[in-house]
């Protein structure tokens, strides 16, 4: 299944390769032009009816991780953050260090040697490491390098009622939808454009919307989600199971009121479930893309994502498809009539 | 089975305090081979008995009986309540530092097994404040994805809940996993009664796969009542050395068992054991506890009227998160140091022994 392979792929922010190679071989018969850029971006062309706007949709191929800082005297190996983790997550738990993927554990100090209520105080990413069973620095140099890329371990799991469980859902569920969308849509004409480095500020997103300079882009993401019980609903950013998020401002973007309307116009008159992300926190490549060069239409459809950049992110099934649904909808009802009603 | 097969085995299986029984046919299994009987106590102890021979063959004779445990028993987790939106509630059984269990997968053992996951707040909505606080365990809730009449349906307050963490090959032989407190001292009393089949030994064994430990140490507290033996060994693991704790109280993983000294340990039986480590070339290294230990022994030293105990730790980093780590030569000099000390121990030297 295309997402499992997509989210067991390791594609830390600045290593993207096993992603991108696997999107690759997935979307070369099916588009009309396709070139990896200078940063790792794919760009590729999906020629449908001619159209006299240029529609992008995008969706980052990066997610978040680890880098090994320093190996130390018995062999323990020190890491920094890549893109935004909280470092409470990281405690008890298995990652997968490089291209050799050499297994490690991120341990605590036993409850017994500890001090009364030291449990109650966040570890600091420098008081954690990896232990891979190395004996010493140099036994560890034989297997592990500074600089080598950490991914978490976590395997994709289907469960409960139609979720599932995988590390990396954002943003391999947007990647996995636009490659559907270049494999099924057929006559509308798009760009498709596989960003990296979206965890470490937007890296990729603003040359490759240079390069292809859209006129209209929609932004596929995985999104926050905190339904946790006992909240007030306006604290809640999006529910699993209520449908694809449209986004309305977040931190990089107020989202374009006309075409946010379009996009739910459409979700409406389709019948699909669609709910508004609702904080204004967090933030995606839109950020960079609708302000390249003149600036152009952004909106972002997101599926919502239980702990989202942990090893554990959580997704329905279900609104994995209405995403779907949702965009092939709007690139068909953006494809055929009014653009111009947008200006 | 091999030793690696057996802990594999072991750690993946589920067995949190008081609910151990799930592990009784794996276990059992393993020991019927080399044991003369194996049986079950009241509370679920598992005890299998390996016969001694002394040297005139009379089996009417009074043999030394020596108790050896390790605790089957993990920490996990408890259902404690359901919520309008399906999420779980819990709360630990055992000693769990709430940070190790942010972000884990878990099983909730109700009418099925549940796959679930503890969920996190997502780091775009936290203040910058808030990561330097732990997140407490009332405020944590396991997602099984189900909305709140199938859960109900499926899941009672109440249900143990463990990790779900499959064994993890290390380098150098060594592992990570889950309740490798104690499931690896299971496996290095296994190692034992293996080796025994290879000596000739007066003492009758009785080698305890015991319950509850993390909780009471009510496993061995009747194992040794029932059995009464002339002395007790408690198998269990002990701090395994890393950077942030003082090395005077930790143990080098592959450096072998450590042999506990302190209040808790016969002094004449430890001497014992140390000249048997040196005399087979064992390694070993040495651990203090001054008071009770944190090991069956604490139990069985003041079972009826009180019984010379000794305390043998297994090297393991991380203790009581669900990436505990051992080595494998630990296991192994751990079964074969038990094996030779049984070996040595007559019904003639016993009293020298324990004489004060």
């Amino acid at each position: 299944m295309l997402l499992k392979r997509l989210t067991e792929a390791n594609g830390v922010s600045g290593n993207e390769k096993e992603v991108r190679d696997i999107i690759i071989s997935e979307i070369k018969d099916y588009c009309t032009s396709l070139r990896v850029d200078r940063l790792g971006n794919i760009i590729a062309y999906k020629g449908g009816k001619p159209n006299s706007k240029k529609i992008m949709v995008t969706a980052h191929m990066d997610e978040v991780g680890l880098m090994v800082r320093d190996i130390d005297s018995s062999g323990l190996i020190k890491f920094l953050p890549v893109g935004g983790i909280d470092k409470r997550i990281l405690v008890s738990k298995t990652v997968l260090i490089g291209k050799d993927r050499i297994p490690g554990v991120i341990g605590a100090k036993p409850i017994h040697l500890q001090k009364r209520n030291e449990w109650s105080n966040a570890l600091d990413i420098k008081e954690l490491y990896i232990d891979i069973g190395a004996k010493s620095k140099e036994d560890a140099e034989k297997y592990v390098s500074i600089g080598d890329y950490i991914a978490f371990d976590s395997q994709y799991v289907e469960f409960g009622d139609r979720l599932v469980k995988a590390k990396a859902l954002d943003n391999r569920v947007g990647c996995a939808i636009l490659i559907d969308l270049i494999k099924k849509v057929e006559d509308v004409s798009f760009y498709a454009v596989f960003t990296v480095m979206e965890e470490l500020g937007l890296v990729g997103a603003g040359p490759a919307a240079y390069a292809v300079d859209p006129d209209i882009s929609i932004i596929l993401e995985g999104t926050l989600c905190y339904d946790m019980p006992k909240v007030d609903s306006h604290q809640i950013p999006t529910y699993i199971g209520k449908g694809p998020a449209i986004s309305l401002v977040d931190r990089t973007t107020v989202y374009n009121r006309k075409l946010r309307e379009r996009v739910v116009a459409v979700a409406e008159k389709e019948n699909i479930p669609y709910q508004f992300r609702k904080t204004s926190m967090g933030g995606n490549d839109s950020g960079k893309i609708h302000i390249a060069r003149e600036g152009s239409l952004t909106t972002t459809i997101s599926v919502p994502c239980r702990n989202i950049h942990s090893a554990v992110s959580v997704a329905s099934l279900e609104d994995y498809e209405n995403t779907y649904k949702l965009v092939e909808a709007v690139l068909t009802d953006l494809n055929e009539e009014g653009y111009d009603e947008l200006q | 089975m091999s030793n690696l097969e057996f802990l594999r085995s072991l750690s993946n299986h589920k067995g949190i305090s008081g609910y151990e029984d799930s592990l009784n046919e794996l276990i059992i299994s393993h020991f019927e081979k080399y044991a003369d009987e194996i049986t079950t106590d009241k509370l679920g102890n598992i005890i299998a008995l390996k016969k001694g021979c002394s040297p005139d063959k009379d089996p009417d004779k009074d043999r030394v009986k020596i108790l050896i445990a390790a605790h089957m028993d993990e920490i996990g987790l408890m259902v404690k309540d359901i919520e309008e939106n399906g999420f779980l509630r819990f709360t630990n059984v055992g000693g769990i530092d709430p940070r190790t269990i942010l972000g884990q997968e878990v099983i909730v053992h109700g009418k099925k097994e549940l796959f679930g996951v503890i969920g996190a707040k997502p780091p775009h909505l936290q203040e910058p404040e808030e990561q330097k606080k732990a997140i407490k365990m009332e405020d944590m809730a396991i997602d099984i994805g189900l909305p709140y009449e199938k859960v109900k349906e499926l899941v009672s307050i109440g249900d143990p809940i463990t990790i779900k963490r499959q064994l993890i090959e290390l380098k150098n032989d060594r592992y990570a996993g889950k309740a490798l407190d104690d499931r690896a001292g299971v496996v290095s009393i296994y190692e034992c009664i293996k080796e025994l089949k290879n000596l000739s030994h007066e003492a009758d064994v009785y080698f305890v796969a015991t319950v509850q430990e993390e909780v009471s140490m009510a496993g061995a507290l009747t194992a040794t009542y029932k059995i009464n033996p002339d002395i007790g060994i408690a198998v269990d693991v002990g701090f395994g050395t890393t950077p942030e704790l003082d090395k005077a109280d930790t143990l080098e993983l592959g450096k072998g068992p450590g042999i506990t000294l302190g209040g808790n340990i016969h002094p004449g039986l430890r001497k014992k054991l140390v000249e048997t480590a040196k005399e087979y070339n064992i390694p070993h290294q040495m651990e203090i506890t001054v008071g009770p230990t944190g090991t069956d022994a604490r139990a069985m030293q003041i079972t009826r009227e009180g019984v010379p105990s000794l305390v043998l730790s297994i090297p393991l980093r991380y203790m009581h998160t669900s990436v505990e780590v051992v080595d494998m030569d630990d296991i192994r000099n751990t079964g074969k140091l038990l094996a030779f000390f049984i070996k040595e121990i007559s019904k003639d030297i016993l009293e020298g022994l324990l004489c004060y």
